[in-house]
């Protein structure tokens, strides 16, 4: 395994709890990682499954989704949708040959800004330890 | 060909200290279609955002990029700062180079310059994409429905009708009042409730730009902030109040008599009857499940054997004016309004789950609102409180605190607020009339929070009530005395109190039918079935649908100050609202490509909004269409879409895709 790994995460967060939340680790100024690419979503329902797997195909180590946590969704219900959909891309990832540990699904609030820092520490860690990702067979080339 | 600007902030040295500014500035410039790239101390500054607005003039810039601080912090400012140099104010991303990059990078420049560059980068390429938006205006009704006509409602209808609009008033009883006509007297400055709240509820009847229904129910609502149509059930009374003058003949003179339900069942009233003799309106109806002439007829009806009971018909031979109306039916309006009230306030709880108290075993054991009824002047024994057992006053009268609140084997597991005051005022008043009672209190923390509530408390006790920390643990009968059982716990033993009378300190909970209204409202409520406020302390009176609002106990244990306040308040919302002749939407909402849609009409489905519609094409094709009224933006449509109909203005698929493969150029 390469020790200077670097992974490149890209991160999904909704624009209500988890981007609030990561603004709050910075107010605070708890350090995590630089490996994160933020994508803001109004609501976690709003990731389609088909842009995480986009990013892993580009060359995504990992990918950190987050959303309000249960019974919190700005809009009442948003973050049960996400929390199946995720439930059942997981399958088919492994499908693609990419681990269970490259897609991580948290609930963070507006004001966790440490468990949002924690997440992504614990996040890049996880994915350093996983090593460089094999490469998503290009289209076509599925079995 | 879009021409971009990308202006980069060193938030003094908030972001300067960690990113290397002018590396950022040099990747920025060269960027795809970036051709304006400039560093800024502060962009948000006033000489900031005019060199923003400078250049976008001398570089004919189409969009901008504002790589400084979150979204969520000056997103708005950044609007207005392009608007004001003639852009659309959603031709602008942020990329937030502060809160996501400099300030948890800190210890690593390197890193954190290139992240920000990336973050430049991706927020280049998703400007690529915006497009021009435009909020919408749409017209609003200027009329206002208050669901619930308790003191939280009357408040909410007079002040909103004072603000010169037109308000419904929509109660489910006979007449408006709720829950405070019934009190004796109000904490902690012994008010005669009636005193307070009977002028409140003629000042509704009487007020020109006050609608008022009783024995009315709402049914359906549909429609959004501004728009609502609204049908109400107006049930049948089989009187015509339009006749009706109130002169109480028919009441007296009618025969048949049922319980009370404004007495709590310790008084009778007759079968058409006004619930007190306050009541607004003062006009009867007449209860057709105890009418005499009504069990005629549906004996007569389901073909009965045996001899039909009389047919009676008394109040119609008496009526002077003719307005006993058999042939009254159920009648449905469907009317408009710009914004909704909901003030349904509560219903006391039903202590018979609570096996070892011996509640409807025991006659003698009542509740706090049984109580209030015996008390009031105006009550079915003229406030005198006497035994039901044996009509005898009470020497000893003990009051358990907590019944139905703070537990969560029943399921509740909220403090209903009030309790602890009632209690303290019933024994007070029973003090007061009868001096030679005794009043024991068991509880199990005394709370006493608002203005003058612990000085009440103290009054209490000054007065001779006895306060025992501890639960009861359950209630027998003795040489026709009750004796309470329960356990000390500043003691640590148990004790047997004697008690002639028990009153059970009964908490709020939910009124009847919250959740189906909830539902039609469209209003998220919660386990208890209490409606959700939009931000529990800085929206308390707004719901997350827009243009509805609520007052006073359905949205949690209240007491009187507190839902007059919130009232109010809904009512200060509701004047704001229409004192806009027009409003606007935020344009960052979904839309459905009706040449993609495929007519799944999944989206219909998971919306948490109700805002997508169906259509029918002149091709016969059915397609899903966004009520852009109603949409809030969340995305989930788009998400859920196969087709790729679906598309979120702001956040479009294409806009984040781009993002991610920004990323990887």
């Amino acid at each position: 395994m390469a020790i200077d790994f670097e992974p490149r995460i890209v991160g999904f967060l909704c624009n209500w709890c988890s981007y609030a939340g990561a603004d709050m680790a910075g107010t605070a100024r708890i350090c995590y990682p630089s490996n994160i690419r933020v994508i803001r979503v109004p609501c976690s329902a709003r990731i389609d499954p088909l842009l995480v797997v986009k990013a892993f195909q580009l060359g995504a180590d990992g990918v950190l989704v987050a959303g309000c946590h249960p019974g919190d969704c700005h809009y009442t219900e948003g973050n049960y949708y996400s929390r199946r959909r995720f439930a059942l891309l997981y399958p088919f990832l492994e499908y693609l040959g990419i681990e269970k540990g490259r897609l991580r699904l948290e609930w963070v609030s507006a004001s966790e800004g440490r468990k949002f820092s924690h997440v992504v520490s614990s996040f890049t860690e996880g994915l350093v330890s996983l090593g460089p990702r094999e490469k998503v067979p290009a289209e076509g080339a599925l079995p | 060909m879009a021409r971009i600007g990308v202006f980069i902030c060193h938030c003094g040295t908030n972001i300067a200290g960690t990113v290397d500014i002018g590396r950022v500035v040099e990747a920025a410039g060269q960027m795809p279609m970036v051709v304006h790239a400039a560093d800024n101390k502060y962009n948000c500054s006033e000489p900031g955002q005019a060199l923003i607005r400078d250049a976008i003039a001398e570089h004919r810039l189409s969009r901008v990029v504002i790589a400084a601080c979150s979204p969520r912090m000056h997103e708005n400012t950044f609007r207005k700062t392009v608007a004001a140099a003639g852009l659309n104010p959603y031709l602008l991303e942020m990329a937030n180079l502060r809160e996501h990059c400099s300030w948890v990078h800190s210890d690593g420049k390197e890193a954190a310059t290139t992240k920000a560059i990336e973050l430049i980068r991706m927020a280049v390429s998703k400007v690529a994409r915006h497009e021009k938006l435009f909020p919408k205006q749409v017209s609003l009704t200027k009329r206002a429905l208050v669901i619930g006509g308790g003191i939280s409602g009357i408040q909410a209808a007079l002040d909103i009708a004072n603000s010169g609009y037109k308000v419904v008033l929509v109660e489910r009883e006979p007449t408006i009042g709720g829950r405070m006509a019934q009190l004796d007297k109000t904490f902690p400055t012994l008010d005669c409730s009636s005193c307070i709240l009977t002028p409140k509820m003629v000042d509704v009847a009487q007020h020109a730009n006050i609608t008022l229904l009783t024995s009315a129910e709402v049914k359906e609502v549909k429609g959004f902030v501004g728009n609502f149509e609204v049908s109400i059930v107006q049930k049948a009374r089989k009187v015509d109040h339009a006749k009706c003058t109130g002169c109480g003949i028919c009441w007296q003179k009618c025969p048949e008599k049922a319980p009370s339900e404004f007495d709590m069942g310790l008084g009778k009233r007759s079968a058409i009857y006004i619930p007190f003799p306050q009541a607004v309106p003062p006009k009867p109806v007449i209860d057709t499940a105890n009418c005499r002439y009504h069990k005629h007829l549906r004996f007569v009806e389901e073909k009965r054997e045996g001899k039909p009971p009389p047919q009676c018909r008394v109040c119609e031979k008496l009526c002077p004016v003719g307005a006993i109306d058999w042939e009254q039916k159920d009648e449905v309006l469907t009317e408009k309004f710009g914004a909704i009230i909901v003030a349904t306030g509560y219903k006391a709880f039903e202590p018979a789950v609570y096996a070892e108290l011996g509640y409807g075993k025991h006659p003698d054991v009542i509740t706090g609102l049984e109580m209030e009824r015996m008390m009031s002047a105006s009550g079915p024994a003229g406030g005198d409180v006497t035994r039901p057992s044996n009509g005898e006053h009470p020497r000893d009268v003990v009051f358990l605190t907590c019944i139905g609140s703070r537990d969560e084997q029943r399921g509740r597991t909220y403090c209903s607020k009030v309790c602890c005051m009632y209690i303290a005022k019933h024994a007070i008043i029973l003090k007061e009339h009868y001096p030679d009672v005794q009043c024991y209190v068991f509880y199990m923390d005394v709370r006493a929070v608002s203005k003058d509530y612990e000085e009440f408390y103290k009054r209490a006790q000054e007065s001779g009530a006895i306060y025992i920390r501890g639960k009861v643990s359950g209630i027998r009968q003795e040489d026709g005395r009750l004796v309470v059982r329960g356990e000390d716990t500043l003691l640590g033993e148990m004790v047997e109190i004697p008690a002639d009378m028990v009153v059970l300190a009964v908490g709020m909970e939910h009124s009847p039918g919250s959740a189906e209204l909830a539902q039609a409202l469209k209003v998220s409520y919660d386990i208890n079935e209490l409606f959700i406020e939009a931000h529990p302390k800085l929206r308390p009176v707004e719901t997350m649908s827009d243009g509805v609002f609520v007052a006073g106990a359905c949205v949690g244990p209240r007491d009187i100050p507190e839902s007059v306040a919130s009232g109010s308040a809904a009512a200060a919302k509701v004047a704001a609202l229409f004192s806009q002749e027009f409003l606007t939407t935020d344009p960052m909402v979904a839309s459905v490509d009706q040449m993609k849609c495929g007519g799944c009409l999944l989206c219909t489905k998971v919306c948490p909004f109700k805002a997508i519609d169906t259509q029918v094409l002149r091709d016969g094709r059915t397609v899903a269409v966004v009520n852009e009224s109603l949409c809030k933006g969340c995305g989930l449509c788009v998400a859920t879409c196969r087709f790729g109909a679906a598309n979120l203005r702001g956040f479009t698929q294409q806009q984040l895709l781009a993002e991610v493969t920004s990323l990887w150029q």
